[in-house]
């Protein structure tokens, strides 16, 4: 059970995908500009995560290794293909919304990267959760950017008033530069930069350090 | 992927075999898997479609009201069939069938377009047209018609909303394409769309001047719109698209015709 948790838990923040691992950034520039669509693109990158990594695992004893790649990258472009087609039926304006950015969820790294890490090495159960853990993750960073962008560039959240723009007749001067994609950059950027500061153990060491070179000639 | 499990573990799962099975069998599988959704899934996004399209013609003229039923909306809108050629109403075919797209593929029921006519890049375009009259308590109060051509990369479709004088555009929006999301898609945004209302087709002496320009439109021209930074292929294909359907081989003389009978009428 307690491995359950953790890997449920785990990738929330400690083992962030996004803000650890800095993987999945395309898509968080693109579809959180507003509340809505993010909330969806969540649902769809979450469910996808899950079924595919569950998939994946279940026939991981019989998957030769030197196709494994294209097998996982099959079974991942058939969940994201049949969840664009239930968000066509079942929630359209937003999927048109979100256009091409669905079927991006192909070629988003967390999936794959769970896919060949965990799901081929792990059982059904935890693949699941594991997918799930990492797909809500992703969310959690999606909403935050989100809820930031949608507040401050347009002074609503879901389509309702927060704000009142000074465009009507309110107080607040819209911030335009939050709807460009480059604030979603500076958004996660800041967040990146509380979660290790909060927990130095995720900064990374630098790649090499200038003192060192004395050193070299005493050698 | 459970043909694939039945097999024995003995086996080894690198052999030839046993990838040409996995493969066959995964690609059996999600196949079965995606087209039973499409199939499944067809009738409610047609639907949904269907619903768009009759919203965007609510939003081009101007009625949409959000809460408000669609068909109710559609009380006051007639849906007419044009044949385009002598700019008459037709009745035959039925109006409520009618796909201008599927016809405009079938040799029977389109010609082609001439190649120095066929500025919006369509080739060949049904005989007939759908469009709708928008009426109010003094008659005919718009026109609105569909319209289509080549952007950038996708054919473009939306429908033009006319005032009754049929020169004065009330709005232009698009359904579908797939221009390139942030250049080519900003035909969608608001602002944008906000600028053709007033803008005219014609100018006094009966030329064609509506037109997409590079960079910004003179504040005071009222046939210009704003070109798009980054889409200037795909607001040449909005341009040539309306100057299609506006045209002599497209609405013209319905157009002629509706302007005759306004005349009449005041």
């Amino acid at each position: 059970m307690a491995d359950a948790r953790k890997v449920l838990i785990d990738p929330l923040v400690d083992n962030n995908p996004v803000t650890l691992q800095v993987l999945g950034i395309c898509s968080a520039l693109a579809v959180t500009t507003a509340l809505l669509p993010a909330l969806l693109m969540c649902i769809a990158m979450t469910s996808v995560a899950m079924l595919s990594s569950a998939a994946i695992s279940s026939i991981r004893h019989h998957i030769p290794n030197n196709i494994r790649i294209i097998v996982q990258m099959t079974i991942i472009a058939s969940f994201v293909i049949v969840v664009d087609q239930l968000l066509k039926a079942y929630a359209f304006e937003t999927s048109k919304q979100l256009s091409v950015f669905v079927g991006l969820i192909i070629t988003n790294c967390i999936i794959l990267g769970r896919a060949e890490a965990y799901a081929m090495k792990h059982g059904v159960g935890m693949s699941f959760l594991d997918g799930l853990g990492n797909g809500l993750g992703y969310s959690l960073v999606l909403i935050i950017v989100a809820i930031a962008r949608e507040l401050f560039g347009a002074g609503t959240l879901l389509g309702y008033e927060i704000l009142p723009l000074t465009g009507n007749g309110g107080w607040y001067e819209a911030n335009g530069m939050m709807l460009l994609p480059p604030s979603a950059f500076f958004i996660i950027g800041l967040l990146i930069w509380l979660i290790r500061t909060l927990r130095p153990k995720q900064a990374e060491h630098p790649d090499y350090q200038i003192h060192k070179v004395h050193r070299t000639e005493v050698l | 992927m459970a043909d694939a499990k039945q097999k024995k573990p003995s086996r080894s799962r690198d052999s030839i075999s046993n990838t040409l099975i996995v493969a066959i069998g995964i690609s059996l599988f999600c196949s079965i898997l995606v087209s039973a959704t499409a199939v499944v899934l067809k009738p409610q996004q047609t639907r949904n479609e269907e619903l768009y399209r009759q919203k965007i013609v609510l939003e081009v003229a101007g009625l949409y009201e959000p809460g408000i039923a669609i068909d109710e909306s559609f009380e006051n809108i007639e849906l007419r069939l044009v044949e385009l050629a002598s700019g008459d109403y037709a009745d035959s075919p039925d109006v409520n069938d009618f796909d201008a797209i599927a016809a405009a593929k079938d040799p029977a029921s389109s010609i082609a377009v001439p190649a120095d006519l066929d500025i919006g890049g369509i080739r060949r375009r049904a005989l007939h047209a759908q469009v709708y009259l928008v009426r109010n308590a003094d008659g005919i109060s718009q026109v609105i018609l569909p319209v289509y051509g080549s952007g950038l990369w996708s054919t473009m479709y939306g429908y033009l909303a006319l005032e009754r004088d049929a020169n004065t555009i009330r709005g232009l929006r698009f359904y579908e394409h797939a221009e390139t999301p942030g250049l080519g898609d900003q035909i969608d945004k608001p602002d944008w769309r906000a600028q053709w209302s007033g803008k005219a087709l014609l100018d006094a002496a009966g030329e064609l001047r509506i037109e997409v320009v590079r960079g910004q439109a003179p504040a005071d021209d009222s046939h210009q719109v704003d070109g798009l930074a980054g889409a200037t292929l795909t607001g040449r294909g909005v341009s040539d698209l309306l100057r299609y359907w506006t045209g002599s081989h497209g609405f013209g003389p319905y157009l002629a015709r509706l302007k005759e009978e306004a005349a009449n009428d005041g």
